[in-house]
């Protein structure tokens, strides 16, 4: 077996497909590496090797019977916030310390399906709500490249055990960036697909109206392997679309001849990390002599994006994290006097400061004689920035942006600062509110050797442009 | 009360007749065992989503349709924030911005004649679990929790508690007649919001007004409404100001009580539901509804008047209760005798329902039965005692009548020599009541005749028994 930090999910099936190697002993590999290294990470919080090596060997049987599926015997790591029936789903919260999913979600389900094998639940900030997974009420995760940095986030976990080899593949969330920054800090791929194209049923909501699972992987062929299984319209999430889903693995070995790739102005005027700029400006020019056409053209409404996101993501929040209340199941405080206090003293103990200064925001924003200032006029705002892309589609196929402004910045240096924690989704946001799809895919590293990702969008349910273009942009800068 | 007006809105919350929840595939299914109907949805898991049950949807069109209402072709839903243990997700999915109907209005009689109560609009929601309190600690059942619910929101059009009654009879009918809903009041399918004003004649702005909230039954409703009037119109000639207030109903005291005042109104901070996307309904799907309308109780009065024969009192009465109404078509079809039908439903039937408190079709009487019944007293085969013996039984066990004759030995005995043989018994054990007719007695051939019914264990025919009693009395005087 290729070392299992190297190996990629297209290298572990094809290595399972051809016998070189059992489920069992690729899993045993992964849990020695896990054990080793992860103390050091913090990727996991979760990882029952003895539950996982069952799994493996049931899915070695199956291929000794001579049954194949599209992941059999694969493992995943799964963020902490998607359902898989039988283990733990925490949300990297005390409010569900010790919490047991009772079902499976959607995406679980169809990988449980395509016979992938459960490897463990990774670190996260809490219920999504974070960019560098410090906001875990469990523990740090650090960066991979530089342990005192941060991995990005909230999928932080998913991001460092790709990165950091001790993951074949993961699974994310993104909100508004939390599986394509972790991914550029980290130096992987990672891709949020279009609203729509992959059910969030049994994904404990953060904002309802963007979440979506995807994948965080070691090469863009991974991601396309992993999203062919995830997408597809689900009867138990209403805002799935009802279209068939691409073999997106068919993409991938196209060039960037004729391709017109598009440079929104708004998402390179200073104020970003100059190393960063100069990486994607590097990139871009080996686009251009790959034959791609560079389009420039303008997002005019991007600089409001920020305000949008952070006050459509909280008002949906607040409505969504109601449900932690401390009577059905989590933490519930002892003794209660009241069921005022059987509410306020639970979540009062149980939610970690920026869930519960994003529960206030969200809860302001919808306030009666305050919602047409702020979540009305969000709303109409949302619509002009999903125009702009629409638009700007009709004279490119993709765009390509940062991913972030800066590189992964070092442990509690933003801890104490929220805006400026909220200012570093700048360019992941608007392609969220817009509910388009984007992937980010690394592109190179400063000179202190960290990575830097860049990041290509599509329009919505037009996942295999962005496949085709990263695919063809990973061979170029491997060169 | 003359000096004042008393100004009435209603808001009634109607449980829709459908299969399962509004949102997940839990099925309804009243009085069982505390939360035994309930999955990750109902019971607001994290990650679990709403998915619309379009069977819920299609109800509260149809009732809209019925009550006149223009139905949204694009409607939306909301949450409605609030934190209360009968709730799992503490918001409760609803409809704010775009409901489904809008408009329409229901026809009342009143004492100055018939008077349309206009509906704001229809809407629809999922109701709450319930919340049962022990002595020491309290707990939720959340099997009632994701009912599908439509909340009709009336004008404030109603200006007494008897024309508050009349709408909600009227409602009810239109919607059990529509199938929408049971309505069943003792199962909760039917609780009302009651909003109430009152001003000086000649004031034309509406006084402040009090809510009176989740009543249940219609004599509750009548009872407050009287309770609150009188209160407020006790308030105001002493001089005193209503509080715009939010009050509750108890029943066992009789009077309305304060809950919470505007100040303390909820904020239920409404967003639109991002889970569910907008209900699109097509001219083609509206028009299929509208077509598949059950006619309306009053038209059903007329055309039953007209088809059967029957008068405007007992096709009314028959009319108000669809169950009621269908039983007695089917029956009236087969039988081909509208009138003794309708005679036999209004006067039997109705009696033993009132008994027993079982509706008809709680009964196990079917139209078949009952049309046997009444064939087999017409063509003379049995007399109309032993059938209204039988209606009982066929109401509360059910079988064919024209078997259970045949069996028990119930037919009518038309036999005049068997008879004979039953009058000269009688006579020669009732030889006074003989005499005493001979003396001039009329009375006692009454007593002669019910002896004979009784040796013949009521079977005999009681017109032929009469007259050949009056022929033998004869021909011995």
């Amino acid at each position: 077996m290729e070392d299992i930090g190297n190996l990629t999910l297209a290298a572990a099936l094809k290595g399972l497909r051809a016998r070189e190697f059992s489920a069992v002993e690729l899993v045993r590999e992964l849990a020695g590496a896990v054990t080793r290294r992860d103390d050091a990470l913090g990727a996991y919080l979760f990882f029952d090797t003895d539950a996982i090596v069952q799994q493996a060997a049931a899915s070695d049987q199956a291929r000794a019977a001579g049954i194949d599926k599209p992941l059999l015997g694969v493992p995943l790591a799964v963020k902490d916030i998607i359902n898989v029936m039988g283990e733990p789903c925490s949300c990297a919260s005390k409010q569900l310390a010790g919490y047991t999913a009772l079902y499976d979600a959607t995406v679980a389900g169809k990988l449980r399906a395509a016979g992938a094998v459960f490897a463990g639940r990774t670190n996260m900030d809490e219920f999504a709500m974070g960019s560098s997974t410090e906001n875990s009420a469990v523990k740090l995760t650090r960066n991979p490249h530089d342990s005192e940095r941060v991995p990005g986030g909230s999928s932080g976990g998913s991001a460092a055990a790709v990165a950091g080899g001790i993951a074949v593949a993961a699974l994310g969330t993104d909100t508004g960036g939390s599986i394509r920054q972790p991914a550029s800090f980290c130096g992987c791929v990672g891709v949020k697909p279009s609203y729509g194209r992959v059910s969030r049923y049994g994904v404990t909501a953060f904002a309802s109206s963007l979440d979506q699972v995807g994948p965080l992987t070691k090469t863009v062929e991974d991601a396309a392997l992993l999203l062919r299984e995830l997408a597809g319209f689900d009867r138990h999430d209403g805002t799935t679309l009802q279209c068939d889903v691409p073999d997106y693995t068919a993409f991938l070995n196209e060039d960037l001849k004729g391709l017109r790739i598009g440079l929104p102005q708004e998402y390179f005027i200073d104020g970003s990390d100059p190393e960063v700029m100069s990486q994607i400006k590097q990139a871009i020019e080996r686009c251009a002599a790959a034959g791609a056409e560079i389009v420039e053209l303008s997002l005019p409404h991007t600089e409001y994006a920020i305000a949008v996101y952070y006050i459509l993501a909280t008002a949906e929040a607040s409505a969504n994290l109601a449900r932690f209340d401390g009577v059905r199941y989590g933490h519930r405080t002892a003794n209660p006097e009241t069921v005022f206090d059987l509410y306020a003293q639970s979540r009062a103990e149980g939610f970690g400061t920026e869930v519960k200064r994003r529960i206030i925001l969200g809860t302001y924003v919808l306030s009666s004689g305050y919602y047409d200032a702020y979540y009305g006029r969000a709303l109409k705002a949302r619509t002009l920035i999903r125009n702009d892309f629409a638009k700007a589609f009709e004279s490119c196929d993709v765009l390509l942006t940062p991913v972030a402004p800066t590189p992964a910045y070092r442990i509690g240096e933003r801890t104490q600062d929220p805006l400026k924690m909220y200012l570093g989704d700048v360019f992941t946001v608007p392609a969220s509110l817009a509910g388009i799809c984007g992937i980010a895919l690394p592109c190179g590293k400063t000179e202190s050797g960290l990575p830097v990702g860049l990041q290509v969008l599509g329009p919505a349910f037009g996942e295999e442009r962005i496949f085709k273009a990263a695919a063809a942009m990973e061979r170029v800068f491997k060169v | 009360m003359s000096d004042f007006l008393v100004t009435i809105g209603l808001e009634t919350h109607v449980h829709l007749k459908t299969r399962t929840k509004m949102f997940c595939g839990c099925k309804l299914e009243f009085g069982t065992e505390p939360n035994t109907h309930v999955c990750p949805v109902c019971l607001g898991y994290p990650g679990a989503l709403p998915v619309m049950n379009g069977e819920a949807i299609r109800l509260t069109v149809t009732a809209g349709l019925m009550l006149g209402c223009e139905i949204n072709r694009f409607s939306t839903f909301d949450r409605k924030n609030y934190f209360y243990p009968d709730m799992s997700k503490n918001y409760q999915i609803s409809q704010q911005a775009k409901p489904l109907c809008l408009g329409g209005g229901i026809q009342i009689e009143t004492p100055q004649g018939v008077k349309l109560v206009r509906i704001n609009h229809i809407h629809q929601e999922e109701d709450a679990g319930k919340i049962i309190h022990y002595a020491r600690y309290s707990g939720v059942d959340f099997n009632r929790c994701g009912t599908p619910l439509m909340e009709i929101v009336s004008e404030p059009d109603l200006s007494t508690p008897d024309e508050a009654m009349a709408y909600l009879q009227s409602l009810r009918q239109i919607l059990v007649y529509a199938g929408v809903s049971d309505c069943n009041l003792e199962e909760g399918n039917m609780r009302s919001d009651v909003n109430v004003s009152v001003r000086p004649v000649g004031q034309t702005e509406l006084g402040t007004r009090t809510e009176i909230k989740n009543m249940n039954t219609f004599k509750g409703i009548y009872a407050a409404l009287e309770y609150e009037i009188e209160r407020q119109l006790a308030v105001v000639r002493k001089g005193g100001v209503i509080t715009q207030e939010t009050r509750r109903w108890d029943a066992d005291i009789g009077e309305t009580q304060s809950m919470r005042s505007k100040e303390n109104a909820h904020d239920y901070r409404y967003f639109p539901e991002p889970d569910l996307v907008p209900v699109i309904l097509s001219e083609e799907q509206i028009a299929q509804w509208r077509t598949a309308l059950p006619e309306l109780p009053s038209a059903r009065r007329v055309r039953m008047m007209e088809g059967y024969g029957i008068p405007e009192y007992d096709a009314g009465v028959l009319a108000d209760e669809k169950q009621n109404a269908d039983f007695f078509e089917a029956c009236a079809k087969i039988s081909g005798e509208g009138k003794l039908v309708s005679n036999w439903f209004m006067t039997d039937v109705m009696a033993i329902m009132n008994e027993t408190g079982k509706s008809i079709t709680e009964s196990t009487l079917t139209p078949e039965s009952l049309a046997e019944l009444i064939t087999l007293v017409t063509d003379g085969t049995i007399n109309g005692s032993t059938a209204k013996e039988l209606l009982p039984e066929l109401f509360e066990k059910g079988g064919t009548p024209g078997t259970m004759v045949e069996e028990r030995g119930l037919a009518q005995v038309s036999d005049s020599g068997e008879i004979d043989w039953f009058i000269v018994e009688v006579f020669s054990a009732n030889e006074k009541s003989v005499n005493d007719y001979l003396a001039g007695k009329k009375a006692a051939a009454g007593f002669l005749v019910g002896q004979v019914m009784k040796l013949s264990k009521g079977k005999a025919d009681p017109k032929l028994v009469n007259s050949m009693i009056a022929r033998k009395l004869a021909e011995m005087n």
